[in-house]
């Protein structure tokens, strides 16, 4: 086994890193990949809430880096798929307890223990983010199909391409027909645009996420809603497949596409 | 990554000094060889390409003698990694003479004292120097030219150019534009589109009200003590 790595960032916060990690992560499983979440937000971690593992946790990622533990010993086990594993961030450090320079060594360390490795960045562009980006073979951009939220993964795809850890392909997360229908949203042509980089897939606006995110049971455990079959089939694209997109987009034959949708 | 490590902490005991100025950066070397400050700017640059990427430096190189070949690579290493160097403070003479045939300044306030070169009215306006900018400039990024800047790609909401001369963007101008930083008024802004969030000639600065139907490429330039923008017309230049 040689993981692939793959970064998750964004820039702005709020705009769905972490839900679509967790989600990413059970839909790869799901499809019987070993999948190994890494939380880099350090000081700030929820990527354990989202994935319902928070009482499991006994050691984190700045206890594997300064040798506390070994990495299996923090690499905590969903029971709900076993081939999914978390390794969470410290809440009690921040970011300048780990280097990029470590993130490579634990990376590259973990790479025989499974098929992805899914790095779950913290918002901004400072440390931490470059902590989560200098390990990555990949790099995803999830922004929302709002202007601040795009004008940040501009400047956040820029800076990848800087580190050479370009080109990122882009989600485009919790996009809304009805909106984009009414010209109150951007729609994601209007977004791939301005960003013109790869689109590998759209998640639709959905409170089934907001809900299983609650509950710390990622939507995509559960096949039936829009996101769930969303974020199942970014995750095949992401194994190399072609999927078509789910078309959320609002374009002119847009009510056809969602009844269709609907019977689906 | 690995190797920066080793180098931030070669680069926090090594005598380089770094100084923000209106002008760009101050670099001063401090005591060595030229070679070791040399091989210690480049090692500390690499290490933050993003904060270094497009900056104005101006290296104090104290007492050195550095001689002109030494000089000219360094320009070129620097400019290889999107630094550009235009000035050279020394207290050897010979290196002065040295930086001034490279063309570099010798005291920072060269820059903001030299007059501008107005309106040339030949076809070719020799001297000049200009870029051409083969990318699209994303948000946060900031190019700063002595001369003319021609960008093969989109100017984006976040990214600024700031510019001597003229500013020419073959793709679509959504970010800020400067043209004539120091006061040329012949300047003139193009774009295939022209939606920029300002742009600013010499002294003058205007926003654009938003623009309706298919964009066409549009010209900015100084016009009675305004900015005018107008369809670019291939006869009329």
């Amino acid at each position: 086994m040689s993981a692939k790595s793959v970064t998750i960032t964004s820039g702005k916060g709020g705009v769905g890193k972490t839900t679509a990690t967790a989600n990413l992560a059970v839909a790869l499983a799901s499809l019987n990949q070993k999948v190994v979440c890494i939380d880099s937000d350090i000081g700030l971690r929820n990527l354990d809430v989202v994935m319902g593992l928070e009482n499991r946790i006994v050691y984190d990622l700045v206890d594997v880096i300064e040798g506390r533990c070994r990495l299996r010993q923090a690499m905590i086990r969903d029971k709900r798929m076993p081939e999914l594993h978390l390794i969470p961030a410290a809440q009690t450090r921040d970011k300048s307890s780990v280097s990029p320079s470590d993130m490579v060594k634990l990376v590259d360390e973990l790479r025989n223990e499974a098929d992805w490795i899914l790095i779950d960045s913290p918002a901004g562009i400072e440390r931490g983010f470059r902590n989560a980006i200098a390990p990555a073979d990949e790099v995803i951009v999830i922004t929302n199909p709002e202007v601040s939220a795009v004008r940040d993964a501009d400047r956040i795809i820029g800076l990848i391409e800087a580190e050479e850890k370009g080109p990122a392909r882009l989600l485009i997360n919790r996009l809304n027909p009805a909106m984009i229908k009414h010209g109150d949203m951007l729609s994601a042509d209007d977004v791939l645009e301005l960003l013109a980089i790869e689109l590998l897939g759209i998640i639709p606006e959905d409170e089934a996420v907001l809900i299983s995110t609650n509950r710390g049971t990622p939507v995509a455990l559960d096949g039936k809603t829009h996101a769930s079959q969303a974020f199942h089939n970014i995750a095949r694209r992401m194994m190399g497949e072609t999927v078509p997109l789910l078309e959320f987009d609002g374009r002119s034959d847009f009510l056809g596409r969602l009844s269709h949708l609907f019977k689906a | 990554m690995g190797v920066d490590e080793i180098r931030m902490s070669e680069v926090l005991k090594s005598p380089i000094q770094i100084k923000g100025i209106r002008e760009g950066l101050l670099i001063s070397l401090g005591e060595g060889s030229f070679q070791e400050l040399q091989q210690q700017l480049l090692g500390h640059i690499d290490h933050q390409l993003v904060f270094f990427r497009g900056a104005r430096l101006a290296l104090d190189t104290g007492g050195l003698t550095i001689k002109a070949s030494e000089l000219g690579a360094l320009r070129d290493q620097l400019s290889e990694r999107g630094v550009s160097l235009w000035a050279v403070i020394s207290s050897k003479e010979l290196t002065e003479t040295t930086a001034r045939m490279l063309g570099l300044a010798t005291r920072l306030t060269d820059a903001k004292s030299e007059k501008p070169t107005s309106g040339s009215k030949n076809d070719v306006e020799s001297g000049d120097k200009a870029v051409l900018v083969r990318k699209t400039l994303r948000s946060g990024v900031y190019l700063e030219h002595d001369g003319h800047v021609t960008i093969v790609g989109d100017v984006n909401p976040g990214a600024e150019v700031s510019a001597t001369g003229s500013v020419v963007v073959w793709g679509r101008l959504l970010g800020s534009v400067h043209a004539g930083s120091r006061g040329d008024r012949e300047a003139v802004i193009c774009a295939l589109e022209m939606s920029p969030t300002y742009i600013h000639i010499a002294g003058l600065i205007t926003q654009l009200s938003a623009r309706k139907g298919k964009p066409q490429p549009e010209i900015a330039r100084i016009a009675n003590e305004n900015i005018i923008v107008e369809a670019w017309k291939p006869k009329s230049h």
